[in-house]
């Protein structure tokens, strides 16, 4: 290990002296401007490039981001009543305590994820159409985040409470959300923006891969009824595209069910994207089992160990290890995919971006909203693979 | 080094079997979510297929939920304070006023064009209000009910204005914009086809597009109804270098429409469109309509609920009539807040005026 990592260091060292040697001159010429037909190739991408950056600059400078500044709160929370929003600012409250602590206590990848987080509410707060009471909760979480790190580096101790807490912070956030007969009920179809967005997504994320998991085992079992299950499940469901499991979900489902029961399509979504990713999932798991060196299985049998002892302390440990990759690139895929809701009505991040351009007040400013739209979907998936890196990083994922 | 990994091991066992329990919580939770949200709907929803009405559902339940359509500029939206708002919603409103006593009581849900009849037929929503044309088959085969039609729209086309293009005929050969999956398209082929016109028809897959291919002048017309067209070209950098042609393509008469089959309900979503168009027959508004109640017009007072049981028979309350025209106005008022000169579509009434001044609009007598 030790040796590899010098190694690298000098592989890197070695690279790094040869770049500085160059000057950006003589660089410029070995890359760029090599052969006649390198250079009509950088003059003419320069030229295609400054013309895009040029005119998306312009778009930037000249549209009118009124539309977003209005109805910003729509964006984030959709119609969720005014006076319930406390809600979400405790939802929001937790999750800042639970970052600050869980930085403080492991550092490493999840510094990555509280600094981020951190940095986007210190951005919000310098937006100057935000209200100055969210203004002030907002700059409160901060604050939060940064006495919450302190603690967490002090007391060691919290380990398994912030890990039990995380466990269930979605089920307390639909709970917080829902209310449940506790606090006045706020029906699910009022949920909206990015809120939603953030809970389909995180809901699909968290519940799909226990299930891929036990798929990717049942494809391999010996059992023929689990195996066959198994595969049809995952043939099927591979074979649909999302959007199709989603007009399942909420134009079938209904019908099948009679008018007796109901289920919320918010839920009919969340089922939908679950089942779909876990397919995925699944697959992706089963190609990390398949990587592993038959050494491994007869080693763990060697060692008297049975067939769950080996599966749970042998063989998944390492092949969930190799798959971090795919299965980050799949919760990404995930992520963005929740805006398929929008076609089938549910008001999430996208959704509410179409509702906005329907106001009379702002026809025809569906450019401005749906660039505000994608910056956003971009900063989290780009938030989610950075993480990944480190991760994959940390668990030393690479180094095989 | 082996006790270390198998703690490892055993965290991440842990960790899996607490997301099992936390997805299973979730789930319970999920559908605890609709128990406690409908439950009135459903102890009342699942009898009401076999005896009762969805007015008696609704009655009990203490509002209604409307199917609506809510990326519609002027007819329904979300305005930036997060309400639904528009002509369809103001309609919802006039509902639940007449039924309820309180316009508030609407529970919106919003609906794409395709689930929005599965929605009726399944009772997820007691009537839909979506700018949804009355046709043949939808009021047969699909089986909906139309209450009367709130707004008489039509198909056009906008073309430049300086493009020497005055009527279908001119269009030979023209490139043509259209929504897809829409009637619109189906009728301009249709209608086309009929004339012997050869074009090229430019799909695309929203409203939005449709407007910026024009405006970038990749197509060379595009249609849509008319209501669209208008309050599409208010907003357009240059109103006046764009014109629509006088010729209607089609006829798209927007009605609200209820469940088949349960004809109280039906009834009083009828009566209470009445409602509007009878008030501003006789000028009654909302700002008006408590001079009127001391009125000596037998008609006015059975309108509004002071002679007559007009409210008993429909199994409303007796001042239906004039709870719809307080809370929520009569139809010119609904039509000038959202569609009217005083707002950015500056639609003409046209077919949407009453009789009286040479529309459609005319409401069966309330006797």
């Amino acid at each position: 290990m030790e040796e590899m990592k010098l190694e690298a260091n000098k592989e890197l060292n070695i690279l790094k002296r040869s770049s500085s040697q160059i000057g950006s001159l003589q660089w410029l010429k070995k890359n760029l401007f090599s052969s006649w037909s390198n250079v009509l190739l950088t003059i003419i991408s320069a030229v295609v490039t400054g013309y895009i950056l040029f005119n998306t600059f312009q778009f930037i400078f000249t549209a009118d981001w009124s539309v977003i500044a209005v109805n910003f709160r729509l964006l984030m929370i959709g119609q969720f009543p005014v006076a319930e929003i406390w809600r979400v600012w405790t939802i929001l409250g937790v999750l800042t305590v639970l970052l600050g602590l869980s930085w403080g206590l492991w550092k490493g990848s999840m510094a990555h994820v509280a600094v981020s987080i951190g940095a986007i509410m210190l951005i919000m707060v310098a937006m100057p159409f935000i209200q100055m009471s969210t203004r002030l909760i907002l700059g409160g979480n901060i604050v939060l985040l940064l006495l919450t790190f302190f603690i967490g580096t002090k007391l060691p101790k919290l380990k398994i409470p912030v890990i039990a807490v995380w466990l269930l912070y979605i089920p307390l956030t639909i709970f917080i959300l829902n209310g449940f007969g506790v606090l006045a009920p706020v029906s699910s179809n009022i949920w909206g923006g990015f809120l939603l967005t953030l809970l389909i997504a995180s809901v699909a994320i968290v519940i799909s891969f226990p299930i891929g998991l036990l798929l990717a085992l049942g494809r391999r079992s010996s059992l023929p009824v689990i195996k066959y299950f198994c595969v049809i499940y995952i043939e099927f469901i591979r074979g649909i595209p999302l959007i199709t499991v989603l007009f399942i979900g909420q134009l079938m489902i209904p019908l099948f069910l009679g008018s007796g029961v109901e289920i919320s399509n918010v839920l009919r979504a969340m089922i939908g994207m679950t089942l779909f990713s876990a397919a995925y999932l699944a697959e992706n798991i089963r190609g990390g089992l398949q990587s592993l060196p038959r050494g491994q299985y007869e080693a763990a049998q060697a060692l008297g160990l049975n067939k769950t002892y080996m599966m749970t302390f042998v063989i998944l440990p390492q092949a969930i290890r190799a798959v971090i990759p795919a299965c980050v690139g799949q919760f990404i895929s995930i992520f963005k995919d929740t805006s398929l809701v929008a076609i089938v009505s549910l008001t999430d991040l996208l959704g509410m971006g179409q509702k906005l351009v329907a106001n009379p007040e702002f026809l025809g400013k569906q450019m401005e909203v749906f660039v505000f739209v994608g910056f956003v979907y971009f900063i989290f998936c780009y938030l989610m693979s950075h993480v990944s890196r480190r991760l994959e990083v940390s668990l030393g994922a690479g180094h095989r | 080094m082996k006790k270390k990994s198998s703690l490892l091991l055993f965290s991440f066992l842990l960790v899996l079997v607490l997301a099992l329990v936390g997805c299973t919580k979730d789930e319970e939770a999920g559908t605890g979510t609709e128990e406690e949200g409908g439950t009135t709907t459903n102890s009342t929803g699942g009898s009401a297929s076999t005896s009762s009405s969805i007015l008696e559902t609704v009655a009990s339940r203490g509002k209604i939920i409307a199917g609506i359509n809510d990326a519609l500029p002027g007819f329904g939206y979300v305005d930036s304070d997060g309400k639904n708002t528009g002509f369809d919603i103001e309609f919802a409103k006039a509902i639940a006023a007449g039924v309820l006593g309180d316009a508030e009581a609407v529970e919106y849900r919003p609906l794409s064009a395709q689930e929005r009849f599965t929605a009726v037929q399944t009772g997820e929503v007691d009537v839909l209000i979506r700018n949804t044309t009355w046709t043949t088959n939808r009021d047969s085969e699909v089986g909906l009910n139309f209450a009367p039609v709130t707004f008489y729209d039509g198909q056009g086309i906008m073309v430049p204005a300086d493009s020497g293009i005055d009527s279908l005929e001119d269009l030979e050969g023209a490139r043509i914009g259209v929504e897809t999956g829409t009637t619109t398209e189906l009728n301009l082929a249709d209608q086309m086809r009929a004339k012997g016109i050869n074009f090229e028809a430019v799909v695309f897959d929203s409203a939005d597009a449709v407007v910026a291919a024009y405006e970038s002048g990749s197509i060379d017309a595009w249609t849509t109804d008319k209501s669209g067209l208008v309050s599409r070209q208010s907003i357009m950098q240059d109103p006046s270098a764009h014109k629509i042609l006088t010729e209607t393509i089609s006829k798209e008469p927007l009605a609200p429409a209820v469940k088949g089959g349960d004809d109280k309900w039906f009834d009083a979503v009828t009566w209470i469109v009445f409602a509007t168009i009878q008030a501003e027959e006789f000028g009654i508004t909302s700002a008006n309509v408590d001079d009127f109640l001391d009125d000596e017009n037998p008609d006015i007072k059975r309108l509004l609920g002071t002679e007559g049981n007009l409210g008993e028979q429909l199994g409303l309350p007796a001042d239906f009539g004039y709870q719809v025209i307080k809370q929520v106005g009569n139809y010119g008022e609904i039509y000038d807040r959202h569609l009217g000169p005083d707002t950015v579509f500056k639609l003409e009434r046209g077919l949407n005026d009453l009789y009286t001044n040479g529309g459609l609009l005319y409401s069966a007598p309330f006797r």
